[in-house]
């Protein structure tokens, strides 16, 4: 069974927010849209979003982390707002694991926000229905786009390559590798909703540097014993000796 | 959580509705058991039956309020293998419908008994009814606290002592309704609801009481630290991902500091339990039926009024671990 999920990398996010726009731009004006803004240009703005990027900053003075967190649906493999929708307007998808509103069923009722912990889905103020990340299903399956543009629009924007697209119910998936190697886990693991989602941490990047890498220990000159007064040789340009 | 007008009154009025249909059908037992003589069908169970129905009506009125698209509203009766909320969707009009054929089958008085069960107890149509819509009535109870209930990770409602107060101050409610019908069409049963009344407001009391200590205590299943996967003490939240606000910010908070939250919770104390039972310890024992009329009147007054309070307060008092992401406004 396919299970279609993001991994997001915490410690590549930069924090930047361009999935948060393009994601907008791409379910605003798309099968989910439109994605309803209230009062844009006023004092208390609000509106509809499928993705956030949250900021979390961890530790203490001069000890601090800055975090970028970005959140959306995480395509629950236990969803607990599905079996709670009244209508069945909540849904996951058999063949891919994508969980979705079907916007003519939704009473907006809200019940199904109420039972999510993450906070993942938002009423639409205009429509009155209850709106959510897609995982861009109206792209990653159009036939009419090239092959390596049918990933989600947030995937696409990122200029850090921190999302990751792909199946992780398919053990040698990218997404898959990442989540086992690079320590891939799950929000919130007590409710045991099982997201899809996976987020990788933040890893402390340390550079080492051994003498064999500014020595050139790999120097074929030095590896066939050849001493060679430079000053008196031509070098291979020509300029050397000049 | 954000403590909507639409479901304080829905869930407060049915309650009362649903008690004051126990008491009556509770009656007919005592009278069928011979210990208080036989009511007057028209008068007592079926106006008593009317006033209850119009009860569920106003909640149900009331329950649209919170839909974005009332319209669609049919469809949410659909999906009740799964839903506690379809499943009140269903039991609602059904408790509803019953109530309607019980105080029906009164009114044209079908009350010729059917049949006998050993020769002494006479089985008749309004016994059947109400029978049925006692379960219905119970039913009703347990898919409106269930619908709570069910949320596990708001720790304030996901105990079975939800269902227990939301049977326990509805039936109270109703009982105490039923009392003040009671003093105008059958004075007989003045003292049973009047008993009940305190006995039931009692019950609600305890597990209310024990709710309010059990919300007290108790340290939250999620943190910010698991809610990130960020293993430190101390994590502070810069942004939200939101300029203004969003719908995250206003749905799951009460809006209201944790002052007047408190104040909510004294207020309803005196106003759902303490107040009520004095008034009907008065009552009871009062020699003039109207100032006993009074005074039961008042207290159905200031518990319904205590109860869209306590109402207000369960959902305000209610925290929801998606306010974790949404910290810093």
């Amino acid at each position: 069974m396919t299970q279609l999920a993001l991994v997001i990398d915490l410690n590549t996010c930069v924090g930047c927010s361009a999935c948060v726009t393009s994601c907008k731009e791409w379910n605003t004006s798309g099968e989910a849209g439109p994605m309803t803004d209230m009062m844009p240009y006023g004092e208390d703005p609000t509106g509809t979003f499928f993705n956030r990027v949250q900021t979390f900053e961890v530790g203490t003075y001069p000890n601090t982390q800055t975090v970028h967190f970005p959140k959306s649906c995480l395509h629950c493999e236990e969803p607990p707002c599905v079996p709670v929708c009244p209508t069945g307007a909540s849904y996951k998808r058999e063949e891919d694991g994508i969980v979705l509103v079907d916007y003519d069923k939704c009473i907006g009722c809200k019940y199904c926000s109420w039972a999510c912990p993450y906070g993942a889905r938002e009423i639409d103020e205009k429509q009155k229905v209850m709106k959510k990340c897609t995982l861009c299903v109206d792209r990653i399956y159009d036939q009419t786009l090239p092959e390596p543009e049918r990933k989600p629009a947030c995937v696409l924007a990122c200029p850090a390559d921190a999302r990751i697209f792909g199946d992780v119910h398919d053990p040698q998936s990218e997404v898959s590798v990442l989540i086992r190697e690079q320590g891939g886990y799950a929000l919130m693991p007590e409710w045991g909703t099982k997201p899809a989602n996976h987020y990788l941490p933040r890893r402390k990047m340390e550079m080492h540097i051994h003498a064999d890498e500014l020595e050139r220990a790999d120097n074929p000159l030095s590896k066939e014993d050849l001493k060679i007064d430079d000053k008196d040789i031509t070098s291979v340009d020509g300029f050397g000796g000049w | 959580m954000h403590p909507a007008f639409s479901v304080i009154f829905l869930t407060t009025l049915i309650g009362t509705g649903q008690g004051l249909f126990l008491a009556l059908f509770t009656g007919q037992l005592y009278s069928l058991a011979q210990l208080v003589p036989l009511q007057d069908s028209e008068t007592f169970y079926a106006h008593g039956s009317a006033l209850a129905l119009a009860f569920l009506i106003a909640g149900l009125i009331a329950s649209f309020f919170h839909l974005g698209r009332p319209e669609r509203a049919w469809r949410s009766a659909t999906k009740w293998r799964t839903s506690w909320l379809a499943r009140e969707v269903i039991v609602l009009p059904a408790a509803m419908g019953l109530i309607a054929l019980y105080g029906a089958a009164h009114y044209l008085s079908f009350t010729k008994p059917l049949f006998t069960i050993s020769g002494v107890l006479p089985v008749d149509l309004t016994l059947l009814i109400g029978l049925a819509a006692t379960g219905a009535t119970f039913a009703l109870f347990v898919c409106t606290g269930m619908i709570y209930a069910s949320i596990r990770f708001i720790r304030e409602w996901a105990t079975p002592l939800t269902i227990f107060n939301f049977t326990f101050m509805g039936g109270a409610s109703g009982v105490v309704l039923a009392t003040l019908f009671a003093q105008i069409e059958a004075p007989e049963f003045v003292n049973l609801f009047g008993f009940w009344a305190i006995i039931l407001t009692i019950a609600a009391l305890v597990t209310r009481s024990i709710s309010l200590w059990r919300n007290a205590h108790g340290t939250p299943k999620s943190t910010v630290q698991s809610a990130i996967g960020v293993r430190h003490p101390k994590i502070v939240q810069t942004a939200t991902g939101a300029m203004g606000g969003s719908f995250n910010t206003k749905e799951f908070r009460s809006g209201s500091s944790a002052k007047r939250i408190c104040q909510a919770k004294w207020s309803f104390m005196a106003l759902v339990f303490f107040a009520p039972l004095a008034l009907l310890g008065l009552a009871l024992t009062s020699a003039s039926p109207f100032i006993a009329w009074l005074l039961v009147a008042l207290a159905f007054g200031t518990q319904l009024a205590g109860l869209l309070i306590e109402r207000w307060t369960f959902f305000a008092d209610a925290t929801h671990p998606q306010n974790l992401y949404y910290q810093s406004m």
